[in-house]
């Protein structure tokens, strides 16, 4: 994805009129790609924290940590890259989150078997992005309201069908369900593998592939992508399955994990996730973004709030930490956008 | 024979009457310059050929066979491409990408496929250098120069290998130099065999590139003749209806 990203900006960027030898045409590509920059700020982040704090940052649990604890949210962050590179946006996935553990918890709660816990926690996702995707795409009703509407009715059915109880008791399947998301392979844990595996088949489908192509094409210019015969209408609600599905994925891991599912799971998230999407180099209007921008983006977010924990500042910080880099990733974007024009 | 060719085409919208028993017919290796003011019935002529909407009445020949069109698709399908005057380009898109939209190259086997840029990218420099424009296959269109976007929306029309060109307003809002850039891309049509209809306000350039002037006024055709036995003082006019019908 990297590649792409770098590629789009050397067309884009500032560079397109300047020729030069190809070896200097790379490194602008990559100076000009806000995931670089982010990258480069979460390795200076990473490198001050491991001088200040040698003993307790660069250690490996507090690496299985921070990995972990982005992980879930770069998972989300790549449904919602996706809407948002069409020109949407999905404030619905903590909701349709919360609402999935309760289903797998209710499932695994009755003694069903671990894998028929996931498939209907997938299906739970896959529904409330076809009601989210089918009100946007073919009845054309924006899509901050579609889903700001999800958000609150997923809740709610998270909370009626919980009964306001904690799931805990997951039956005979219960310690497979918990193996999955909690557990880890060469010293990292699954959640991580799989957002890396996640990410690479994101990156994958946006660059290569027509359906990712298209997906760009909606949101550069819809009518011109439905002019030329773009399935507009399809392809736009695919992409709210898509972002239901990447949040009940995150639930299926998360409820494995900590063992218990409780109505509350992913309440904020959806800030966190489009604050990972921004701050990787999405551009809320569409048309831009990537899948290493939702990686990365996700990674910085929770970076910056583990240092903030580990330098000992008041947790309450952190959102003003987080909110300053959400402006400055989109002053660097317009930054950006002026000097290409 | 003509390529296309319209017969007594009414279009109505309600009481209104858009267009009134016009006839055209289009011939491959030409321009036609379609004028009239505003609200004469030259959008609603071009969208019944584009198939947005279907005539009230009349019928269309397509090589003497007639044809229905119920979508943009069809019309599209039977080899009628229309360059819309906003260009309807993905900004964020490369120039090839926009000229294979919706049609990638792909390559690869059974469902393993994948896009193949490389081979799109050479397309469209063959496409670029046909109608001689600089015009770089890889570069986004957002940093092109609104000739460069008609070379683009133009190389579209031309990959499906189109009969018919319909052109709304190509000229309306780029620079002098850029309409001299898309006035040649037409004529490179033209030299190509495609018939071409030139929607404009713009006297000037119709008279420049132009083989033959239709004029329409509230509806009704009111000339369809050879642009050497015209002129701007007599299309002017028309249009404005100081001349009935020439």
């Amino acid at each position: 994805m990297a590649r792409q990203e770098t590629k789009d900006l050397e067309t884009a960027g500032l560079n397109g009129r300047l020729k030069a030898a190809p070896g200097t045409a790379l490194i602008r590509k990559c100076l000009a790609a806000q995931p670089f920059w982010v990258t480069v700020a979460v390795v200076i982040i990473c490198a001050v924290m491991s001088w200040l704090e040698p003993d307790s940052f660069p250690t490996t649990d507090n690496f299985f940590n921070i990995t972990r604890n982005f992980a879930y949210i770069g998972i989300m962050a790549l449904g919602m890259m996706t809407v948002i590179i069409t020109g949407g946006i999905d404030l619905s996935v903590g909701s349709v989150m919360g609402l999935t553990g309760i289903v797998c918890g209710l499932v695994l709660q009755a003694g069903q078997p671990w894998w028929l816990a996931v498939l209907a926690g997938l299906a739970t996702g896959a529904l409330c992005g076809l009601i989210n995707g089918g009100l946007v795409a073919y009845l054309g009703l924006p899509s901050f309201v579609v889903t700001l509407g999800m958000l609150a009715a997923a809740r709610s059915f998270a909370v009626v069908l919980s009964e306001n109880k904690m799931i805990y008791e997951f039956g005979p399947d219960g310690d497979v369900f918990m193996a999955i998301g909690g557990g880890a392979v060469a010293g990292v844990s699954n959640m991580v593998w799989l957002l890396l595996a996640l990410t690479l088949a994101f990156g994958f489908v946006f660059r290569f592939t027509r359906w990712g192509r298209h997906v760009y094409a909606i949101g550069g210019n819809e009518a011109a992508a439905r002019l030329a015969g773009v399935a507009v209408d399809r392809i736009k609600l695919q992409t709210y399955v898509v972002c239901a599905m990447t949040a009940a994925v995150a639930a299926i891991v998360v409820v494995g994990w900590q063992g218990s599912a409780i109505n509350a799971l992913g309440t904020g998230y959806e800030l966190r996730v489009i604050a990972s999407t921004v701050i990787g180099g999405a551009n809320l209007m569409g048309g831009e973004g990537g899948a290493y921008a939702a990686l990365i983006g996700a990674t910085l977010i929770e970076v910056i709030r583990n240092s903030l924990l580990m330098a000992g500042i008041d947790s309450n910080w952190q959102g003003a930490f987080v909110g300053a880099f959400i402006v400055l990733a989109v002053l660097l974007e317009r930054i950006r956008g002026s000097r290409a024009d | 024979m003509a390529v296309l060719e319209l017969k007594t085409i009414s279009k109505h919208f309600g009481a209104i009457e858009a267009l009134a028993q016009v006839d055209l017919a289009l011939d491959g290796g030409e321009i036609v310059g379609l004028m009239g003011d505003n609200g004469a019935g030259k959008s609603t002529l071009v969208k019944i050929m584009a198939g947005n909407f279907p005539p009230s009445g009349g019928q269309m020949l397509l090589e003497g066979r007639p044809v229905h069109f119920h979508k943009p698709v069809d019309a599209r399908a039977a080899g009628i491409e229309v360059v819309y005057q906003d260009l309807a380009l993905c900004n964020n898109l490369t120039a090839a990408a926009n000229v294979f939209l919706a049609r990638e190259k792909m390559r690869g086997f059974g469902p393993f496929r994948i896009l193949d840029d490389r081979a799109m990218d050479e397309r469209a420099r063959e496409l670029f250098a046909e109608l001689k424009s600089e015009t770089r296959p890889a570069e986004k269109v957002r940093m092109m120069s609104g000739g460069q976007r008609q070379a683009v929306a133009i190389a579209r029309a031309h990959l499906s290998r189109a009969r018919i060109v319909l052109m709304d307003e190509p000229t309306a809002a780029i620079s002098v130099r850029q309409v001299a850039e898309v006035l040649d891309l037409l004529r490179r049509l033209r030299e190509q065999g495609m018939a071409v209809v030139l929607i404009s306000h713009r006297m000037s350039d119709v008279f420049d590139v132009a083989d033959r002037i239709v004029v329409l006024r509230r509806g009704h055709k009111v000339a369809d003749k050879p642009i050497r036995a015209s002129s701007p003082e007599e299309v002017t006019g028309l249009i404005t209806g100081a001349i009935r019908v020439a």
